[in-house]
């Protein structure tokens, strides 16, 4: 194996690989909290009951997340090309990505609110708490330890979809694997570059069950 | 229960005040319909007094919960009125009810602490929500911790305290904002039967120093007994009977509320109890009810004056006298012995004071 030819290209695809993930944790962490805690306040009996409202969401989020990512990729182009402006790239990429991660994570954190004792948010209405203020204050602290750990599961799901950018060129380690590896039947490129995202997601595991078990200790 | 460092000043300016006819909680025609049909509350008006503790009283689905709800708005009424503080809550939007929930606290069975605050973060939970200061905040954290006994524990998380503690704790929190009403819906029955005492010896507290007006929602006949002034008996989401405790107790009139009354007191003897009583005891069996009259004291020693006076042999052989709403209440189930003519003058005598069952003789 010639990593004075590979290496430089190794990690831009590294780079390009943790640039798409980190992304997309920051836009569909955000945006699939606030789905996700859409879908747990308007179900029905909840603090914004309102069935239609869930009722969209459910569905969206139902007919988003079981599209094989490899497809929903490039069958989003159009919706890519109209927010990133181009259909080609690592920003093309990323756009995709974020957008299934904000459903997949929804559903993450519906479940883990459904956790949190509603005894909890009514002791916090009975209090006189305003609604948007329990969910900040009340329902997202209460289910913390286990959002972190959904957290963590999600970031792994992330990892892996970014090694399907490479479809759309969006280049990456899962791209790099099968142009250098797979392709060139280079079996050593392949393992090596697996083993770089064991531990990317090793690390990530190990950083998500410390900060869950720091938050669940009391 | 743990000794009071200082007095907690309350919502109302100081012990009993507004006791009077003043009607704190008001309602008057109140339903409640739950989607499926089931009315848990129907067509209910009652008053509470200021100041008073305030029983109510009913087997599970009975519509007490729901009730309790409807004083502080957590569900609304479909019908009818609820006054708190003479103001409709059922016509008060979100914002407004914020207020209202400010003024009163509640605790709970399950005493829904924050897990993931301390305790002085679930006590200060409610002053963050009133936008106390930090320092003033701080200070009322330690005062309220103090008066339920808790002082040292204020940095501990809810998962680290037993069962009373975080009753407590509970109460602390409830009376954070100075509330001059106080719901709690079941707040005894997950607790063992020695804390229970305490955390009822805390609430008759708060409302004797404190002068809160407390509803208590309980299933348990030994709590009314031992803290209310007044109960309500709920049965299938109507109030079957209402009243002064004592006087529900001494003469309580629905199925439901005898059996609650029975059940806390556990005085007279039931059938099987009377078959092994005649069977160890040969004399005329007499059950005597002990009741306070109205004016001259109990009735217990004109009772026992009467017997000690009287021919007849006469022995306790089963009941008791305890303390309902803190008067004496009981019965005493007696078996005389003497000639017929001495047991019959002393029935006649028995009878002119107070109530009594003549269970007669074996063969009789």
């Amino acid at each position: 194996m010639d990593w004075e030819l590979l290496g430089p290209t190794f990690i831009t695809a590294l780079i390009q690989t943790l640039v798409m993930v980190l992304i997309t944790v920051v836009i569909g962490g955000l945006l699939g909290l606030i789905v996700g805690v859409g879908l747990y306040v308007t179900r029905r009996g909840n603090l914004y009951s309102q069935p239609a409202v869930y009722w969209i969401l459910n569905v969206l989020v139902n007919i988003v997340r079981p599209i094989p990512f490899v497809i929903f990729i490039t069958a989003v182009g159009p919706l890519t090309l109209l927010v990133v402006g181009t259909t080609i790239g690592t920003p093309a990429a990323v756009f995709p990505m974020a957008f299934m991660a904000t459903f997949a994570i929804a559903r993450v954190v519906e479940q883990n609110l459904v956790t949190v004792d509603p005894g909890v948010i009514e002791a916090a209405r009975a209090m006189g708490a305003g609604r948007l203020r329990i969910i900040w204050s009340v329902l997202v602290p209460e289910a913390l330890g286990p959002l972190i750990l959904g957290y963590t599961f999600m970031f792994i799901g992330i990892v892996d979809m970014s090694a399907m950018a490479g479809v759309i060129g969006g280049g990456g380690l899962g791209d790099f694997a099968i142009t250098y590896g797979y392709q060139q039947y280079n079996w050593a490129v392949t393992w090596i570059t697996v083993a770089v995202i064991i531990v990317i997601v090793q690390l990530a595991q190990v950083l998500g069950n410390w900060g869950a078990r720091k938050v669940l200790r009391r | 229960m743990a000794p009071v460092a200082e007095p907690v000043a309350g919502g109302a300016a100081g012990p009993h005040a507004g006791r009077g006819d003043d009607a704190v909680i008001r309602f008057v025609h109140a339903t409640k319909r739950f989607p499926g049909g089931t009315v848990a509350v129907d067509d209910v008006s009652f008053d509470v007094v200021g100041g008073s503790v305030t029983g109510v009283i009913g087997y599970s689905g009975a519509g007490k919960s729901t009730l309790v709800r409807l004083i502080n708005a957590l569900e609304g009424a479909d019908e009818g009125h609820v006054y708190v503080h003479g103001r409709d809550v059922t016509a008060l939007s979100e914002a407004d009810l914020r207020r209202v929930r400010a003024d009163v606290g509640m605790i709970f069975q399950q005493f829904n602490l924050f897990s993931s605050r301390t305790v002085a973060g679930n006590v200060g939970y409610p002053l963050r929500l009133a936008r106390v200061p930090k320092a003033e905040r701080n200070a009322r954290i330690e005062e309220l911790l103090r008066f339920v006994g808790l002082a040292d524990l204020s940095r501990r998380y809810p998962s680290q305290l037993s069962g009373g503690q975080k009753q407590r704790v509970g109460i602390a929190r409830a009376l954070a904002t100075r509330p001059s009403i106080l719901l709690a819906d079941e707040a005894t029955s997950a607790l063992d039967p020695e804390t229970t005492q305490d955390v009822l010896a805390l609430l008759r507290q708060i409302n004797e120093r404190l002068g809160t007006t407390i509803v208590v929602i309980t299933h348990e006949p030994e709590v009314v007994k031992s803290i209310c002034d007044r109960v309500l008996v709920m049965e299938n989401g109507h109030i079957i009977e209402q009243g002064d405790v004592y006087q529900v107790f001494a003469n309580p009139r629905h199925e439901a509320a005898k059996g609650f009354v029975h059940s806390a007191l556990r005085d007279l003897p039931d059938a099987e109890t009377l078959e092994r009583l005649r069977g160890r005891h040969p004399g005329r069996l007499v059950t005597v009810k002990v009741v306070e009259n109205n004016g001259d004291g109990s009735s217990l020693g004109t009772i026992f004056d009467l017997l000690q006076n009287s021919p007849v042999r006469a022995r306790v052989v089963h009941g008791g006298i305890q303390e309902v709403a803190r008067r004496p209440f009981g019965s005493l189930t007696y078996e005389f012995v003497g000639s017929d003519a001495d047991v019959a003058d002393l029935l006649a005598r028995l009878r002119e004071r107070t109530e009594i069952i003549d269970h007669g003789r074996e063969n009789a």
